[in-house]
């Protein structure tokens, strides 16, 4: 029940069977109801499983996923290459199974450092108040205000050497998959600051909170252990929205060539080539596309139905 | 008022004096400089040749330096000459900021009239098949890979269908409707990835405003539906659409990024692109600037527009 009315009349309540007695299990069953968000959580893991069985895959199939062959190269599927191999004879399925591996990890750890990123803004504006709340928040209005895409595609070519990092790091061969994760997350936390922060708003002035300022607690210890755990429901929400949003933008990136840097594959590098293949070869640019596809609205699917969940007064949207 | 939007036109206009020094400190941070280009070209060329060079154009001095001298030159309207181009940086852009503004503009103004029906046919008929379709087809606009949705369209209508051009810029003078035949396949996937989120935020603001007392009282009264739904709820819907879709200006910039880069179509997010890539530093900077400072405009502008809806807003 979403507290959603037509016209102003009331809903018919949700009949079913007798009402969980745990929170948890509440939660659980409003998840539930949700078919579709119920749907996107099997296929997002029936997927992960997947990506993750790359080796077992590769091993069973006697392949290796590196390796290029000019001889064998748009071959269609076959029992040796089961989705056929792409423009330089390597197996496409494997391609596709190991590029979910990056493509899930950018979209997971991101999504978390951002989150982090986005609480702590939130908690300290919030909690604070006055001049670091005017100024944090100015900063909140500024990033959202900027158009974020040519901005990362700068980030994305900056030199890491000329900003004195160590070569070993710059040039190591998963350098472009740390850089994303942290430009993404350096630039997707703004939703989570403004969601944490009118939590905190409202949280600050509840009685509990006044009652731990009584006993004495530090700033610290109220932030964390009071005020923290009643803002994490709208942290958990936004963070799998922005999820699907993340791995769009990091398939974007490497599409363009600023991202995941072949030959480690990432659903959106293995389309850089895709304009060309187009006329000979269509299959090679539909395939990583709609796996990303599919992943990014199923991660849309799932914040929607734990928004349902979590906070059954919010309107969908 | 006039006060109010002084004040925020100088706040943008701090704003973009910061993002100018930080794309400009950025720039200087990415692989190569002019000197590397000049001397790459010239294989007699030695590195005291290179050193004499940074001198010359002031290479070797510190960042703030340099930017000072930069934006001098900048305020009195030197901008730097492209180098992927060899004409003047501004020479380069205006032509395209057209084209940009033509792929933009229509596809923001389809994307919304596309959007205001199915948001509010589906904020009306809530937890429906008709609610639960246009969700789906909402959700499928917002997870598309825009890139990916182009290669589709590619596929479908100029490789199998042939009925439009893959890409590229209609030729010098051409007819409307060979320019319209250029432009339809980038509209359509502007479109297409901006559509979505506006019909979910029409729908929300809907399912918002429909709860209201004044709609029961609206009601009650006996006024017909489509007076309640257009003169009571769409309008006072419209405030929070309207400042989403001024806030979606940047996103709906990096969309156009995309699509231009995708279709060859000369606009700005295709030049700032290969501007990034071809080490032409003038180009990106003032293309990066000008973006921004159009996204900051949009904004004031969606901030202005409250008060025209909401008349209960009022500024100092």
């Amino acid at each position: 029940m979403t507290g959603e009315r037509r016209y102003g009349q009331a809903t018919a309540p949700a009949t079913g069977a007798a009402p969980p007695r745990t929170l948890r299990g509440l939660l659980w069953r409003r998840f539930l109801e949700h078919r579709v968000a119920v749907g996107s959580l099997v296929a997002l893991a029936v997927l992960a499983l997947l990506a993750l069985a790359a080796p077992i895959v590769e091993g069973a199939l006697g392949l290796d996923a590196t390796r290029v062959d000019l001889l064998a190269v748009k071959l269609p599927p076959s029992a040796a290459h089961p989705l056929g191999t792409d423009e330089l004879g390597r197996d496409l399925l494997l391609r596709l199974l190991y590029g979910g591996q990056i493509s899930l990890l950018v979209g997971l750890t991101a999504a978390l450092g951002a989150a982090l990123i986005g609480t702590a803004i939130g908690l300290l504006a919030g909690y604070y108040g006055g001049a670091p709340d005017a100024l944090l928040m100015r900063l909140t209005d500024g990033v959202i205000a900027l158009p974020i895409l040519p901005l990362l595609i700068v980030l994305a070519a900056v030199d890491l050497s000329k900003l004195g990092l160590p070569d070993s790091l710059v040039t190591s061969e998963n350098a472009s998959l740390y850089r994303i994760v942290g430009l993404i997350a350096l630039v997707g936390w703004t939703t989570v600051a403004r969601l944490v922060r009118g939590a905190t708003l409202a949280t600050k002035a509840r009685e509990f909170v006044r009652a731990a300022e009584a006993l004495g607690a530090g700033h610290a210890r109220i932030m964390l252990v009071h005020i923290l755990p009643n803002v994490v429901s709208p942290v958990i929400v936004a963070t799998t929205l922005s999820i699907g949003n993340i791995i769009l933008l990091e398939s974007v990136l490497s599409f363009l060539g600023l991202g995941i840097q072949p030959p480690v594959p990432s659903w959106g590098n293995m389309l850089t080539n895709a304009q060309e293949l187009i006329w000979d070869a269509p299959v090679l640019a539909i395939y990583p596309g709609l796996l990303i596809f599919v992943t990014v609205i199923a991660f849309n699917f799932l914040g929607d139905g734990l928004q349902d969940a979590l906070d059954p007064r919010a309107i969908k949207g | 008022m006039s006060r109010y939007i002084a004040q925020r036109l100088i706040e943008s206009v701090i704003v973009l004096f910061v993002m100018s020094f930080v794309i400009y400190a950025l720039i200087g941070l990415m692989p190569g400089d002019p000197v590397d280009l000049m001397v790459s070209a010239n294989p007699r060329a030695t590195a005291e040749d290179a050193a004499r060079l940074r001198a010359l154009y002031g290479l070797d001095r510190p960042i703030g330096e340099r930017y000072l001298a930069w934006l001098g030159a900048a305020v009195q309207g030197d901008l730097g000459y492209s180098r992927l181009h060899s004409r003047p940086v501004l020479e380069v852009l205006w032509p395209r900021l057209g084209n940009t503004a033509a792929l933009m503009g229509i596809s923001f103004v389809l994307a919304i009239l596309l959007a205001l029906p199915c948001g509010i046919v589906a904020a009306l008929r809530p937890r429906t098949g008709t609610d639960t379709s246009i969700n789906l087809i909402a959700f499928a606009g917002i997870s598309v890979p825009p890139f990916w949705l182009a290669i589709l369209l590619i596929i479908l209508f100029a490789v199998v269908l042939g009925w439009l051009p893959a890409g590229g810029m209609p030729p010098r003078g051409a007819g409307l409707g060979a320019q319209a035949a250029f432009l339809a396949l980038p509209v359509a996937t502007l479109t297409i990835v901006t559509v979505g989120g506006i019909v979910r935020f029409v729908r929300a603001a809907m399912i918002e405003a429909l709860r209201q007392d004044y709609v029961r009282t609206a009601w009650a009264k006996g006024l017909a539906e489509r007076q309640v739904v257009l003169g009571h709820v769409l309008r006072n819907a419209m405030i929070p659409v309207v400042t989403i879709l001024a806030l979606n200006f940047g996103a709906l910039f990096s969309g156009a990024l995309i699509t231009e880069t995708m279709f060859g179509y000369l606009g700005m997010g295709k030049t700032i692109y290969d501007a990034i890539l071809g080490n032409d530093f003038n180009l990106a900077l003032v293309g990066l600037l000008l973006a921004t400072a159009t996204t900051l405009l949009a904004n004031l502008a969606a901030d202005l527009c409250y008060t025209w809806l909401d008349p209960r807003i009022t500024y100092k």
